[in-house]
């Protein structure tokens, strides 16, 4: 026990160690195109983080993500292009997709559906965003000096600023440092809740929610402060999403948005945290490098990569490393029982 | 009163148009309990057969009552053949899979035609409804609406086929120890919802035209019918297209047409908190 503690303080070591020396050595290695595409994966890194969490640890299959992502853009840029100064906009980005969370979250989880409907009904929240976000156009909607912009979206949205001086711009530079030390903050935040008791209620219900209810806990209350959790990270990677190309527009509340999100975390490994930001960044090249070729249209890939993990590697690429290295360094007494692979399994 | 007539044709068609979208997913989830969300992209199949038979010279009538249901149905085949069938019992797996199915299709298509094809315009005129005029082709909809309600409820009730069918669904091992093959009525009537679905993609291909991402507009309403109607798929389809038809369509005359589809969601989401089992959960429990 006293040795599991260890090595989790460890890898927890190891890893922030290795997500700083990437947000200060990585300026050092690449010029500024590399680093703001480095900023969008780092900010798709933060959206799969939010989507491991609740799908790999608090079993909740969510659909719709790119709901709580593509509110928190939007409410980035209303927000700054109202208040001036970024601070409070970003505060507002967390929290009014987090408040969203909650009230869908009450809605499904206190309506005690089963867990097919939780994801057919956040696909059809996404799809209604989607719908109404696209018929915004015109001057009717339009927030204080904000114009939604219907389906050709926001642009030029302010950048960050120094907090309490909107005269000072973040440059791309610097976004990049805002973007990694974000995602290194919500790497914290998460080891933390789930050190904590907390979450350990959390993936005690997702492994059997009836016995953790027999024991006294609420799955209910527990599942959705988890998904108003996720919320509110998703918002945070929609406004640092916004940041990077000073734009937001509604295909952050697309279904393929949505799609990419599951693989991001299904390709990394459900049930790690390591695995959906590793997922993040590999698919979001991967459809970078799609971009630049005009032969075949992106989806096609895209969804022959998420049949074929499905099929194939349905435990993701992490755990199966992680196995496979156990496996190598880690002695196990002859006809003892090998790590088990299915332990990540919602 | 002839607004009245024409209001009233309208949510006629509204109606029949959910039931076209929503019956072939309801006989593949209300049977096997496989959330198929390439359901749109069939649809979207279902609609490409239609258009590029009649483009290439068949008579549109054939290509949409024919071709269409044929040529997705045995897709279907392949589909359950080639991966759905090792996931059963694994409903996140399907979805997911399913998922990255609707979009290689998507992407497929794309590729193969581009991302327009040229449509099939609407056979049939029109007639008068007082001053205001509806079309021909609309009541057809209707009518096929009804028909493959219809059709379906009475293969299931009333052939030794349909005894099979509800049979397994209800308790696949007693079935099969009756000596019937589960595997084999699962891919049948995966075959059959499929051809039912691309049946409704031809129909609606001169109403909602031909693009690779079209089916992304159907998937939403097609899941909340099907869900809202309950295990009772085939009443619970029909009430259900019933109350949401009527609702997106009062909402589309007094706002747009976008409102009226988010009015209609968001109808199905509550309903769904409301009636967790959908309305043939609670009413009409011994229908099918």
């Amino acid at each position: 026990m006293a040795g599991a503690i260890a090595s989790g303080w460890a890898s927890f070591a190891a890893m922030l160690l290795a997500g700083l020396v990437l947000m200060f050595g990585l300026p050092h290695v690449f010029d500024l195109f590399g680093l703001l595409q480095m900023t969008v994966f780092v900010a798709m890194a933060v959206l799969a983080l939010s989507q491991g969490f609740i799908w790999g640890y608090g079993g909740i299959m969510s659909f719709g993500q790119s709901a709580f992502f593509g509110l928190g853009g939007y409410t980035y840029a209303v927000a700054v292009m109202n208040l001036g100064d970024s601070t409070g906009a970003v505060a507002l980005a967390i929290a009014l997709p987090a408040a969203f969370a909650a009230l869908l979250g009450y809605f499904m989880f206190y309506g005690r559906i089963s867990d097919a409907y939780v994801g057919v009904v956040t696909l059809t929240v996404t799809v209604i965003l989607f719908n109404v976000f696209n018929s915004t156009a015109g001057d009717w909607y339009t927030i204080g000096n904000a114009p939604l912009g219907g389906f050709n979206g926001m642009p030029s949205v302010p950048p960050l600023n120094i907090p309490g001086h909107p005269d000072e711009p973040l440059d791309p530079g610097q976004l990049w440092y805002a973007a990694m030390g974000s995602l290194i903050l919500v790497y914290v935040l998460l080891r933390g809740v789930l050190a904590s008791r907390f979450g350990r209620v959390v993936v005690a219900i997702r492994e059997n929610e009836t016995r953790a209810m027999l024991l006294g806990y609420d799955p209910r209350l527990y599942k959705l402060l988890t998904f108003t959790l996720g919320g509110g990270i998703a918002g945070l990677a929609g406004c640092l999403f916004t940041n990077w190309g000073s734009f937001i527009s509604p295909t952050a509340f697309s279904l393929a948005q949505s799609a990419q999100i599951i693989i991001f975390v299904l390709v990394g490994g459900l049930g790690t945290l390591l695995g959906p930001i590793l997922g993040a960044v590999a698919i979001q090249y991967m459809v970078t490098l799609i971009g630049a070729q005009q032969k075949v249209d992106g989806n096609l890939i895209v969804g022959v990569v998420l049949i074929g993990f499905v099929l194939l590697v349905p435990q993701g690429v992490v755990p199966v490393v992680r196995n496979v290295l156990q496996r190598l360094f880690v002695r196990t007494p002859r006809g003892g029982t090998a790590p088990v692979a299915s332990e990540a399994r919602p | 009163m002839d607004l009245i007539g024409l209001t009233g044709f309208n949510i006629l068609v509204a109606i029949a148009t959910l039931v076209l979208l929503a019956l072939g997913l309801g006989v593949i989830y209300g049977m096997m309990r496989i959330i198929n969300l390439a359901h749109g992209e069939f649809l979207m199949l279902g609609a490409y057969a239609t258009a590029l038979a009649t483009n290439h010279g068949v008579n549109i009538w054939i290509s949409m009552l024919i071709v269409s249901p044929l040529v997705v149905g045995i897709f279907g085949l392949l589909v359950e053949r080639l991966f759905i069938r090792f996931l059963y019992g694994r409903m996140i797996d399907t979805m997911l899979a399913t998922w990255g199915l609707s979009l290689a299709l998507i992407g497929l298509v794309t590729t193969l035609f581009g991302t327009t094809v040229q449509g099939v315009s609407a056979p049939l005129g029109g007639f008068a409804i007082g001053r205001y005029q509806g079309s021909l082709y609309g009541l057809f909809l209707v009518a096929c609406a009804a028909a493959m309600l219809g059709g379906l409820y009475a293969l299931l009730r009333t052939t030794r086929f349909g005894l099979i069918v509800r049979a397994t669904m209800q308790n696949p091992n007693m079935a099969a120890a009756l000596g019937v093959s589960p595997p084999r009525i699962y891919m049948a009537t995966f075959a059959l919802g499929s051809a039912l679905t691309g049946l409704a993609g031809g129909l609606l291909a001169p109403v909602s035209g031909t693009a690779p991402n079209m089916g992304v507009a159907f998937v939403a309403k097609s899941f909340i019918t099907v869900l809202g109607g309950g295990a009772a798929f085939v009443t619970g389809t029909g009430l259900a297209s019933t109350l949401f038809g009527i609702i997106d369509e009062i909402a589309t005359e007094r706002t747009t047409p976008v409102f009226g589809e988010v009015a209609l969601l968001l109808s199905a989401v509550i309903l769904i908190r409301v009636l967790p089992q959908g309305i043939t959960g609670r009413f009409f429990r011994r229908s099918t």
